[in-house]
């Protein structure tokens, strides 16, 4: 019995400390990409949600959908913080024409834009890589 | 489920009874066809039925019934293979088209109909093709060009027209902007004062029916300060254009200090506006409130959310409805098929809102507005729903359908377009369930 609640003992500490020490492995990167998607919710639905729409989906040929998007999801994260900074107007996206207007959005922060395109990324049916304030801040550069 | 086959069955024998007492009674061949058993999805009002006419059609806007009975469709966007306007027949009476051809290769929004001639728009153009006594276009592939070099901006593009009855058509030229900002749809951005837009655009132009290739010079200004209408039509009886605005998006994206988020989703009203030569809706310095009734001073130019427009130079609307439903199509109801109470009352078709959120959208229905002595009564009730296929919309691209079109039968029959799936309905009323 004595030889039961030991091995229980020592199971359980076992599994704590193997959690913890999983915690603690992957952290850094794990939980920053939780915050950072966290916060970007907050602010695509500020900045965002009114055209992109809370499914993501935009509106038919007035605003581009985020959701299931090649450019959302794709690796030229440049482009997409370019496209935040500038906005956009009149341009073809993924075969199709879009009436509305995107306005330029330079009064975020790199911290902001970077939330929010993490979020988008990552939101509905999109899973791609976390963009980083270091990215924001070299695209901003390069715009100035 | 016995219910609900008896109830089918039941209302399939409705419908075959008046089927048979319209052919009794009518003389002149029309008969009513028989709606789907589920009236293509609609919900209507009791004794009205709906069937599909078409499906797929591709992103089908205005359309026109020849007085034979054929419906040519505008559709919008980038066409290939000549299918710019498509035309359905239906050969056997069944209401079905079955036969469905298409020619004209541009893309746009509005047809029409008039005096033996068909008139169609791309975004920069109007067209029309001659007729012949079947209501076939004789020349496909030749129309005249009557009007050309319409402004076209990134929003608001489309160009609907109407024709009065002395040899004029009028055609919408939409303001490229929203509400006329240094820096359109930015947060905090002041209105341009005068609005430039408006010397070419936010407003309904009138030109000739038969004069080829006019430009803005030939043409008249012939209302102003209307940001964008898609659904116009002329109103015989009182004979008088008619004009649904779409109003000013994104109060509280712009403003947030001045409209919270139910605010924006609540104003501005989309107005109606009868029309007279030189009337000015007042686009881009103020909009109406559907709440307070009244035209208050647009937050670009000085307004504060709750500041009146005194300026008399802006005509109130003939009506108002809620904010952001998008009003595509107007018709004028004079068939007689319907119930007296729609005789010269009005259908709008609503496209269905995409600014209300984070509120839930609304709108994807046709309403009917009653007219008394040539004006609205003001008690206008949804006539026809159901076309998003969902309870709630929460976000525009999960809805099935979206109403944008409407035109009338030659013998009363209400056709509505869709421009999603391209979907064509017919809505037809059965006395025999009244």
């Amino acid at each position: 019995m004595k030889a039961i609640k030991f091995g229980v003992v020592v199971l359980t500490a076992f599994l704590l400390i193997n959690s913890q020490n999983s915690v603690a492995g992957e952290q850094p990167a794990q939980s920053s990409l939780k915050a950072s998607i966290a916060r970007g919710k907050e602010l695509y639905l500020v900045q965002c949600l009114a055209c992109h729409q809370v499914d993501g989906g935009g509106v038919p040929h007035l605003n581009a959908p985020l959701d299931g998007s090649a450019n959302v999801k794709g690796i030229d994260k440049a482009k997409l913080i370019k496209i935040v900074l500038n906005g956009l107007k009149g341009e073809e996206i993924e075969g199709e024409n879009y009436s509305n207007v995107m306005a330029p959005h330079k009064e975020l922060t790199d911290q902001q834009i970077a939330d929010i395109l993490t979020y988008v990324r990552n939101a509905w049916s999109n899973k791609a890589s976390q963009v980083t304030v270091a990215e924001v801040k070299t695209v901003r550069a390069k715009l100035k | 489920m016995r219910k609900i086959v008896s109830l089918v069955l039941a209302s399939f024998a409705l419908f075959s009874i008046s089927v048979n007492a319209a052919d009794s009674t009518h003389t002149n061949k029309l008969v009513l066809v028989k709606p789907d058993a589920d009236n293509a999805g609609l919900k209507l009002p009791a004794g009205f039925g709906a069937l599909k006419v078409a499906d797929n059609l591709g992103r089908t806007r205005h359309l026109v019934v020849s007085a034979q009975g054929d419906v040519y469709i505008k559709v919008q966007g980038r066409v290939t293979g000549d299918k710019g306007i498509i035309k359905l027949r239906d050969t056997n009476g069944d209401g079905k088209a079955e036969s469905i051809s298409n020619f004209g290769n541009y893309g746009g929004t509005g047809i029409a109909i008039k005096n033996g001639y068909l008139y169609a728009s791309s975004d920069e153009e109007v067209f029309r093709y001659k007729l012949d006594d079947k209501g076939d276009v004789i020349d496909t592939k030749q129309p005249e060009k009557i009007i050309t070099g319409l402004k076209k901006g990134n929003q608001h593009e489309t160009k609907s027209i109407a024709l009065d009855n002395e040899g004029n058509i009028y055609v919408n030229i939409g303001a490229y902007s929203n509400s006329c900002q240094i820096e359109d749809r930015s947060k905090g951005s002041l209105g341009r004062m005068p609005c430039p837009i408006l010397d070419s655009a936010g407003g309904i132009w009138q030109f000739k029916v038969n004069v080829p290739n006019q430009t803005y010079a030939q043409g008249v200004r012939y209302a102003t300060g209307l940001r964008n209408v898609v659904g116009l039509d002329w109103n015989s009886q009182l004979n008088q254009l008619f004009v649904m605005q779409h109003g000013r998006d994104q109060l509280h994206d712009l403003f947030p200090d001045l409209y919270d988020e139910k605010a924006s989703a609540e104003k501005p009203a989309e107005t109606m506006y009868a029309i007279k030569k030189g009337t000015n809706a007042g686009w881009p310095y103020i909009y109406y409130d559907p709440e307070m009734n009244k035209k208050i001073v647009a937050p670009e130019y000085g307004g504060d959310g709750k500041k009146e427009s005194t300026d008399p130079a802006f005509s109130n609307p003939a009506i108002a409805f809620p904010a952001h439903l998008a009003p595509n199509g107007l018709l004028f109801y004079t068939g007689n098929q319907f119930p007296a109470k729609y005789k010269n009352g009005a259908f709008i078709a609503f496209h269905g809102s995409w600014n209300r959120a984070p509120l839930p959208q609304a709108g994807y229905f046709v309403v009917f507005v009653p007219f008394e002595n040539g004006k609205p009564t003001g008690k206008w009730e949804v006539f026809a729903d159901g076309f998003s296929g969902m309870e709630v919309v929460t976000g525009t691209r999960g809805a099935a359908h979206r109403p944008c079109g409407l035109a009338q039968g030659p013998d009363g029959s209400l056709y509505v377009s869709d421009d999603v799936k391209g979907t064509i309905y017919r809505i037809v009323y059965n006395k025999e369930t009244k």
